[in-house]
């Protein structure tokens, strides 16, 4: 490994502060790492935990001090958490499954060799570059009741003039979830189509000699190959999904009636516009034990990284 | 747990092998020949689905260059006469001339930051073994739980106690750091596939580690640099929710927040917010073309694929 041990015999003091040196580089190499990740993360979430015991509020310094578990009973009576909860659980699962099913069938559509290949991969890949803001910015565009698809549509004789699909509760979250599938459903293209290469051609061969159909092979040599993938990607894509905060906090603000406030969001409002540190510490620490959970839960059911 | 850390490295680092395989292995060529000759049936399976979904993809950019270039007033399906009145309302009007100057200096300034530290880390973790390595890898996986948006509070804590609220430094910090995880672990996946005697052999040669390092890995590890440098950028450059709580006053704000205090006002000028949203994603869609047609050009990856 080190060259002083080819080099011939060793001269001992010489040897051993290389030897010292060589001991201390990877550690000096992930110092600034170390730093920022103690400085801006390991220390804000302790602080997190240290302000959900606190009553902190930015704008009323004058009340703030220990309050115990206050916090913590507030959140059992208060409606708005419960709510808030359920719509996150109800996002994470219809974004999160139809990702799957729309970049499983993408993924294995352009994984096939056709004429004009290359260019459909970069126009279904583009979303995925774009921010939770532009997506808004875009949706909204298409959304509104004056100058998007409806005026058009009613041009046509389709529908009514004037009807929006974030003036009611349940249109206005499937409007959402239309939105961020638009924006996400290319990152499990891009995860899948890459574990898809990866797969041996030879299986294929020798299932096809043995006369499997293109359905027995997707079923029994492709699903298998993309079973740890589609774990991963499904699991660091329901985190992202239950995080996801921008896309909503623009095109829907939470409403109406909080029918699209999911508790991130609900923590992004709390902290943004009523400035309730504490309570939104508070929020927070339920939420990254519940994900913790939920992760851990999810990663023993589906076995991953286990051979089936 | 580290067994799920390697097979995530190999999966993010498979995204860029996966696009090299512009010459498919044999077997594989073989395969696919086999495809060629389709019935009209599986055409249609191929080419039915793909042809919805371009368009769905597709027609909100255009939807969106359309309200950008068109005039005002106009409910026209074409963009023409092509106009730029909503760029100058944007630019010089909404103030977005600033906001594009901060939002480069933020996402270029986290590109450098972060590409540099991970490369540092990566390289440690490929290259040692030392007695904290598999905390530390234990924590970079569970910084991935962290969510960002539940950050904001401590985050704004510590910046304001070291007055850096109002500076685009805290969005620069706070970019660095989230995307710092992911990173490393997809550097760490890069070093680790090139062979340690292709080094080693630089220091038989006579070079330090340090020398070795820009004169044989360096070169070989362009393709996982802009990776990691592209997605910091297209990271920092969309950042939206650090960037409204740390900055509160018009002349420091970025791109997305100018855009989303856009989306909030009371009577919206669609003209001017769709070219606000074609200035917000020009530089992303750019370092996006580039990053694919540089993951596509192949790559000495492949050459030293482990």
């Amino acid at each position: 490994m080190t060259i002083t041990a080819k080099a011939g015999p060793p001269q001992s003091a010489s040897r051993r502060r290389a030897e010292r040196r060589r001991r201390s580089l990877p550690y000096l190499l992930l110092a600034p790492t170390m730093a920022l990740l103690l400085v801006f993360l390991l220390y804000p979430l302790g602080n997190i935990a240290y302000f959900s015991l606190q009553q902190y509020n930015v704008s009323k310094p004058w009340d703030n001090g220990f309050i115990g578990l206050e916090n913590f009973t507030r959140m059992l009576s208060d409606p708005l958490f419960t709510s808030s909860l359920l719509v996150s659980v109800q996002w994470v699962f219809v974004q999160v499954g139809l990702q799957l099913v729309f970049g499983l069938i993408l993924a294995l559509i352009v994984n096939e060799s056709f004429k004009g290949r290359g260019l459909s991969r970069a126009i279904l890949f583009s979303p995925w570059a774009v921010s939770g803001v532009l997506t808004t910015t875009i949706w909204l565009l298409i959304y509104n009741p004056a100058v998007g698809f409806n005026k058009y549509l009613a041009d046509l004789g389709i529908g009514e003039y004037g009807t929006s699909l974030l003036a009611g509760g349940t249109s206005a979250f499937w409007a959402a979830v239309l939105a961020e599938l638009w924006r996400g459903v290319p990152f499990f293209t891009i995860l899948i189509l890459a574990d898809l290469q990866s797969a041996s051609g030879e299986l294929y061969e020798a299932a096809q000699m043995d006369g499997a159909g293109k359905w027995r092979r997707f079923w029994y040599i492709t699903l298998p190959h993309l079973k740890n993938s589609i774990i991963l990607a499904t699991l660091l894509r329901g985190v992202w999904e239950f995080n996801n905060v921008d896309l909503l906090y623009t095109l829907t603000g939470g409403g109406p009636a909080n029918a699209t406030t999911t508790l991130p969001l609900y923590v992004a409002r709390v902290a943004i516009d009523s400035k309730e540190f504490g309570y939104g510490s508070a929020l927070t620490v339920v939420a990254f034990v519940i994900l913790g959970l939920v992760s851990i839960i999810y990663l023993r059911l589906t076995k991953f990284g286990k051979e089936t | 747990m580290t067994a799920t850390l390697n097979s995530e490295a190999q999966k993010v680092g498979g995204v860029d092998r996966e696009v090299s395989n512009a010459s498919p292995s044999s077997p594989r060529k073989a395969a696919q020949q086999g495809w060629r000759k389709r019935s009209w049936v599986d055409r249609l399976m191929l080419f039915g689905p793909l042809t919805l979904y371009v368009l769905f993809t597709a027609i909100p950019f255009y939807w969106m260059l359309l309200f950008a270039f068109r005039p005002s007033g106009s409910t026209s399906l074409i963009p023409w006469p092509i106009t730029l009145e909503h760029f100058e309302t944007v630019w010089f009007g909404v103030g977005f001339g600033v906001y594009f100057k901060n939002s480069v200096y933020v996402a270029v300034l986290s590109l450098i930051l972060t590409t540099f530290v991970a490369l540092l880390g990566g390289y440690a973790i490929a290259r040692f073994n030392f007695r904290l390595k598999g905390i530390f890898m234990i924590i970079m996986l569970c910084t991935q739980f962290v969510p960002g948006a539940m950050m904001l509070i401590p985050l704004f804590d510590i910046f304001r106690s070291v007055g850096l609220i109002n500076s685009l430094a805290s969005l620069i910090i706070a970019d660095t750091v989230f995307q710092l995880p992911l990173s490393i672990i997809l550097m760490f996946g890069f070093i680790r596939n090139i062979p340690k005697e292709l080094e080693e052999a630089a220091w038989i040669d006579g070079c330090s580690r340090l020398r070795g390092f820009l004169a044989i890995m360096l070169p070989l590890m362009r393709p996982a640099i802009v990776a990691v440098g592209s997605f910091a950028f297209i990271n920092a450059w969309n950042n939206f929710l650090f960037a409204l709580m740390f900055l509160n006053v018009q002349e420091r704000f970025t791109v997305p927040v100018g855009l989303g205090y856009m989306l909030g006002e009371f009577s919206v000028d669609f003209g001017a917010l769709a070219a606000g949203g074609v200035v917000a994603a020009l530089p992303v869609v750019l370092v996006f073309a580039y990053v694919q047609k540089y993951l596509v050009q192949g790559l000495s990856a492949g050459a030293v694929k482990g």
